[in-house]
Order: structure tokens, then C-alpha cells, then sequence
């Protein structure tokens, strides 16, 4: 299962995806967070940043994203229904994130009843070249690659699955490793249109 | 009006300088990871020639001009704004490139032409993986410049809508060659992009980047040149 995904993920990277030099990806989500850093301060303060809003605001722009690259996912990849939220999990490290920013973060740490997992970033490209403002609160509170939480919760939302994603680490705020934990919260039945006879 | 003057008797009593405050050390109070991984670990060149999904930059520029256009209340702001963003990363791509010149050959730009050249060639490879198309001064206007780029890769999946004709999102693009103007000591009025497209059936997303120097700069070039340097 998983060197089938990691098969397809290569494949697919190699041959159907059109590629930009990875810095300006860096550089221009770099140049989003600055102005949320400065546009989104605490009530009643100049320059004070309210980081908790940079987080969710990131996450929404993400959840955006998400609603959309999942097609695009789609219709690169040519996978269909995954059988299992384990399977899922694959497809999203090694196709997924494989695909558009060409890393394959670890699946590890399932929970016992397989619903929640964490990736782990050995890379981050959207990270590198990026120290936190050293004011004492970023490193507290920022979770600076909040996008990708958002991106997955979109992406999974348009394939009946809701779920919740967010950073539990980061290398940024001096932790040993960078991971995400992605929990299942429930799959999204057809549901009937309220006034549809 | 009162000139304060230096009274002498009043300085045979008080030294009359002030000394200078001791260097205060640099001090981070970040956390940083024992593994090794901090940005100041991992080599510079690294990541210079990674490779990312353009569908992925389009995302995040999408989102990137969303926000500023809901920021915005005119076709111009936006620009601005998108100007703006780039603009920081201009002063940091000057000192990142110039890094990564070969060792031997290595050399700043101190001409204006040499600095235009330097941004459409090595600063276009970096982030397009191409030169740009052409490079053209002004026959009317001796400290305008225009970086011409058939086809900016930045535009590859925007459509503009109608209202909007004037808009050219390629104004990001403009503020990155802005701040590296500026970060290189060649101060410019502005980076005005320009749609030059229409009709063209071979290159109908052409965008001109007009560099206006002010006229200081001018000058001393120059004075550089009188000076037969």
C-alpha cells in the first residue's frame, strides 16, 4: 500500500506536473505571513500581533485551497476511493504532498483505533530560510505553516471526510521535529437536501 | 532666532564629550532545535535548485492577491499592494544571489546597466529558470528602462476579469526588481508594469517592467563615466 502510493506519487511528479523553482513558493508565502503578521495586531495595539488570528486565518486561506487543489489532485493522480483511513493517510504523504510540494512527510503515531495519525516534515519547504520575529510570543504562538493544516481539511472535506488537522510541533519554535496530527472526525454521508422530496 | 553657543568656561568644567556606550552583544532569545536544523545549519544553496509544483505557487499567489484585492478599493491599490509584497523579497534575493555568484568572477553591479542585466538574467534564472526577453532603455527618457518579459510564468493560470483590464499581477514581479534596485544603491521612482499584449497573437500575456531611476542616479553615472571610469 504504501510503496504503491509512493510509486504513483513519483510518477505523477515526474511526468504530469508543471514545476517552479521552489524558493519563490517559499519567498511568496513568506511575503502572506509578514502581512498577516502586520495586518492582524491585538485590538487597541499598533504592531502588537495577534498570532492566534495568523493561525486561523492561515488555515482558512488553506481550507480555500484545499476546496480546489483537491480536483486537481484528482485528476493528476487518477486514484480513487481509499478503503481505509490508513490508506488515506498514505495517500496524502506520498501522493499529496509528493505532488505539489515535492516532500513525503512520515506517517507514524496511529492512534489505537487508526483514526488519527502524525505527519512528520523532515523538509518543509514553505519554512526554509525562515526564523520567528524574536519577541518573546512568536514562538509561542505562531504556528507559521498553518496553511497546510487548512489545504488538508479543504481537500479531505471534498472526499466525504471530515477532519481535524493541526501542527503539535515545530522546528521553527525549537522543537526536534516538525509534526502534524490529522484525526478523522467523521465520514460525511450523501446527505439528503433539507427540502428535497 | 536663538543659536545655542558653546560657552568655553562652561566646558573647562564638564568634559566635553560624551562617551560612547559600551557594544551591547546581539542577543537571540529564540529557541532553537539540538538537532541541528536551524537555518543557520543548513547550507545556503540547498534548496537551489528544488523543484515545487507550479499549481502550488498558483495557489498561494491566488490567495496572496485575493487578499489584497479585498484590501483594496481601486485596480491601482492592488498593484500597489502587490508591489509592495514583493518588494521585501527583491532586498533579500540582491544578497542571496550575489552569495551564490562564482567565487572567482564574482562582482557586485555598480552600473545601471550591469545591475539590469543582473536582474533580467541572473535574477529571471533564479526565480523563472530563464532570462527575461529583452532589456531596452527609453529613446526619450534617459533614466527609464524596460525589463520585457514575453510570457511571466507568475501570470501562467490568472484571467482577468473585464472591469479590471488594467490589472497586471505581474506588479509582484515589479516590486521584487524594485527593492533590488533600491538594496543595490540604484534608488528608483518607481517599477511600473505594463501589459503590452494586446493584438500581439504570439505573446498576448507580454508584460513590460518599466524601471523609472531617479535622477541622482542618473547623475552619477554620469559623472562616473566623465570621469572615465
Amino acid at each position: 500500500m504504501a510503496t504503491k502510493a509512493a510509486r504513483i506519487g513519483e510518477e505523477v511528479w515526474k511526468s504530469r506536473v508543471d514545476k517552479i523553482n521552489a524558493e519563490v513558493v517559499t519567498l511568496t508565502y513568506g511575503t502572506i505571513v509578514a502581512q498577516l503578521c502586520r495586518d492582524l495586531t491585538v485590538p487597541n495595539t499598533i504592531n502588537k500581533t495577534d498570532y492566534n488570528a495568523v493561525n486561523k486565518e492561515l488555515d482558512r486561506m488553506g481550507y480555500n485551497m484545499g476546496l480546489r487543489l483537491i480536483e486537481d489532485f484528482l485528476a493528476k493522480t487518477g486514484t480513487g476511493q481509499c478503503s481505509n483511513f490508513r490508506e488515506t493517510a498514505e495517500m496524502i504523504s506520498k501522493v499529496g504532498f509528493k505532488v505539489f510540494i515535492n516532500i513525503t512527510p512520515n506517517v507514524s503515531n496511529w492512534s489505537k483505533d487508526s483514526d488519527s495519525f502524525h505527519l512528520v516534515f523532515e523538509e518543509n519547504p514553505l519554512a526554509d530560510f525562515v526564523e520567528l520575529p524574536d519577541d518573546g510570543r512568536a514562538q509561542d504562538e505562531l504556528w507559521y505553516s498553518n496553511i497546510l493544516c487548512g489545504v488538508i481539511r479543504g481537500a479531505m472535506e471534498m472526499v466525504q471526510m471530515q477532519i481535524e488537522a493541526r501542527f503539535v510541533s515545530d522546528v521553527l519554535r525549537g522543537d526536534d521535529t516538525t509534526e502534524m496530527r490529522v484525526t478523522l472526525i467523521r465520514i460525511i454521508e450523501d446527505e439528503m437536501p433539507p427540502d428535497d422530496e | 532666532m536663538a543659536v545655542p553657543v558653546a560657552s568655553p568656561s562652561a566646558e573647562e568644567k564638564t568634559p566635553s564629550y560624551v562617551a560612547i556606550p559600551p557594544a551591547k552583544p546581539f542577543q537571540s532569545t529564540l529557541r532553537y532545535s539540538s538537532n541541528r536544523k536551524t537555518i543557520y545549519d543548513r547550507n545556503l544553496n540547498r534548496t537551489k535548485t528544488t523543484e515545487i509544483s507550479l499549481a502550488s505557487f498558483a495557489y498561494l499567489f491566488n490567495t496572496l492577491i485575493t487578499y489584497h484585492h479585498s484590501k483594496s478599493s481601486s485596480v491601482s491599490e492592488i498593484e500597489h499592494r502587490l508591489n509592495r509584497a514583493g518588494y521585501p523579497i527583491g532586498i533579500k534575493m540582491l544578497d542571496l544571489l550575489l552569495y551564490r555568484q562564482p567565487p572567482r568572477s564574482a562582482t557586485r553591479p555598480t552600473r545601471i546597466v550591469e545591475l539590469l542585466q543582473f536582474i533580467h538574467g541572473t535574477l529571471w534564472r533564479a526565480l523563472f529558470s530563464r532570462s527575461a526577453d529583452a532589456l531596452e532603455k527609453s529613446t526619450t527618457k534617459n533614466n527609464e528602462y524596460m525589463i520585457i518579459d514575453n510570457e511571466p510564468l507568475v501570470n501562467t493560470y490568472i484571467s482577468i476579469p473585464k472591469e479590471m483590464s488594467q490589472l497586471n499581477c505581474a506588479a509582484f514581479v515589479g516590486g521584487i526588481i524594485e527593492g533590488m534596485c533600491d538594496a543595490a544603491g540604484f534608488s528608483t521612482d518607481a517599477v511600473s508594469v505594463h501589459s503590452a499584449g494586446e493584438g500581439d497573437e504570439m505573446w498576448p500575456g507580454k508584460t513590460i517592467f518599466l524601471v523609472r531611476f531617479k535622477e541622482s542616479v542618473v547623475e552619477r553615472e554620469e559623472a562616473i563615466k566623465a570621469s572615465g571610469g
